[in-house]
């Protein structure tokens, strides 16, 4: 953690803009499961984008590419919301890249 | 006796006034809940809403502990945002309270002062703002229908201030100055509406160019400071307010100040209250020092802040002080008695204090007679 700040240099009421924190790795306690996803059967839907309650899936523009293990607590959210079955919950030993960079064209789409 | 009425007076209840203000200021969201003797406020602007002389949301919640929630959200959302309560009311709203200061809030809330339960009691005293006397929220007191109105008028701007940022109560007796018409003057629309100015908060909940967190979680890292804020706030605020006062006064010719000092000139007995009961006391002091008592009055306007330095200067040539409070404290002392001896200490005035006025009881001249003569019990008008 960084050193403190004195209450000067807090906002009023301590209102926290994006940049007034550094990211905590939510992941790091994550619950022992994450999710894997099969983008062969993603219809894109961003469902799981907009349960998901961390900043665990990535997406570039409108396009769902994987998640982020960094913030990923392994909650499930996306899994129970993806409404094709494409979100597996999977043992935290298993392979996928600490940072998902799966491109969409990688699926064959 | 004749009466001077000044030019374009007319007779207004103390509700009616504030909520006259209210609808001049035209602000964006009133959620509110009916409560004795709030109610002629809600009753009043709503009338003022539904003819077109404002345009203000008004949210019809189902307790003051919803009204306060929701005009903490719509304020911190962007919308410039008023409540009003009394009693029990402002008792149920006392958790989000503190929330609306903590997370330094700028809103306005009218207060109708009424004694706290039980027993049950529909009357003035001071007890409901004494409770929420530490919640880091601005309160002004009132003596008359008209500065009640006027200090509704100048509310916003005290609340909205960047240094200030917390809820500003307009506190006026209830009855006795919410159900009373008083002849007063209105300031016209344009002048408060140019005086109040456009509602800015920082960094408001719906700018989706910058995205904020509100309602945050601290603990012993950051708690500490972030409620040490508001003394800083609380600081300005005492200068604020005087600019506030000193900008509007000019546009209505009247005088305003976070005291009013009455006969202090050669006074050696002062009372110090806040309230509608100052009517009564400036009497009893006109008739003392008309027999050539040197007695005055220092009535307290901005109860927080509470400005103990200027208390200190005003009562420097003083012999004694006695102070008057409209709430009881049992097992300690009232608040304005624990303030004044705390503003006192190690200065030569004699202080005496009294508690009075509870439940709506008046305090009648012969016993403000009494108390200036040091004959009245701890108590006024208690029986025993």
């Amino acid at each position: 953690m960084s050193s403190l700040r004195p209450w000067q240099e807090l906002s009023p009421g301590g209102t926290i803009r994006p940049t007034d924190a550094e990211k905590p790795k939510t992941g790091s306690w994550r619950t022992g499961i994450k999710p894997l996803a099969d983008l062969s059967k993603c219809t894109n839907c961003l469902l799981c984008w907009l349960y998901c309650p961390d900043s665990a899936i990535l997406i570039e523009e409108t396009t769902f590419v994987g998640f982020d293990d960094y913030f990923c607590k392994g909650c499930e959210v996306c899994a129970a919301v993806c409404p094709v079955g494409a979100i597996e919950m999977v043992p935290e030993e298993t392979e996928t890249p600490e940072r998902w960079v799966m491109r969409s064209d990688e699926s064959g789409s | 006796m004749a009466v001077k009425t000044q030019e374009g007076a007319q007779l207004l209840t103390g509700g009616e006034a504030v909520a006259y203000a209210m609808a001049q200021i035209d602000p964006d969201v009133f959620p509110v809940y009916p409560i004795t003797p709030q109610t002629p406020i809600i009753q009043t602007f709503a009338k003022l809403v539904a003819n077109g002389k404002a345009t203000t949301e008004i949210v019809n919640v189902e307790s003051e502990h919803s009204a306060m929630s929701a005009t903490i959200g719509s304020a911190l959302a962007g919308a410039r945002s008023m409540t009003a309560t009394s009693s029990q009311g402002l008792a149920l709203m006392a958790e989000m309270v503190y929330i609306a200061a903590g997370m330094r809030t700028p809103i306005v809330m009218a207060v109708g002062n009424r004694a706290l339960s039980a027993p049950l009691n529909i009357h003035c005293d001071h007890s409901d703002s004494m409770m929420i006397r530490d919640s880091g929220v601005i309160q002004l007191f009132a003596e008359s229908v008209q500065e009640a109105y006027d200090l509704m008028v100048m509310a916003t701007r005290i609340a909205e201030h960047p240094d200030v940022m917390l809820p500003v109560l307009v506190c006026q007796d209830g009855f006795t100055l919410t159900h009373s018409e008083e002849p007063l003057v209105l300031t016209p629309d344009e002048v408060v509406k140019d005086f109040a100015g456009e509602y800015k908060v920082p960094l408001p909940l719906l700018d989706v160019e910058e995205v904020t967190t509100k309602g945050i979680f601290a603990l012993q890292d950051y708690y500490t400071e972030l409620r040490y804020q508001m003394n800083a706030a609380m600081e300005a605020a005492e200068t604020v307010i005087a600019d506030v006062f000193d900008e509007y006064s000019p546009l209505v010719d009247r005088p305003f100040g976070l005291l009013e000092e009455y006969e202090l000139e050669g006074a050696e007995k002062v009372v110090f209250l806040m309230g509608s009961t100052a009517g009564t006391i400036k009497d009893v002091v006109d008739a003392l020092r008309s027999e050539g008592q040197k007695v005055g009055l220092l009535r307290l306007i901005s109860y927080r802040p509470f400005p103990a330095e200027a208390i200190r200067g005003a009562l420097a040539s003083a012999q004694e002080v006695i102070v008057l409070d409209r709430s009881d404290a049992p097992g300690a002392v009232p608040s304005l008695h624990a303030e004044m001896a705390a503003a006192l200490y190690g200065s030569n005035v004699k202080l005496r204090a009294h508690v009075f006025g509870l439940g709506g009881r008046e305090l009648v001249p012969d016993e403000a007679r009494a108390i200036f003569a040091g004959e009245a019990p701890t108590h006024v008008a208690l029986r025993s």
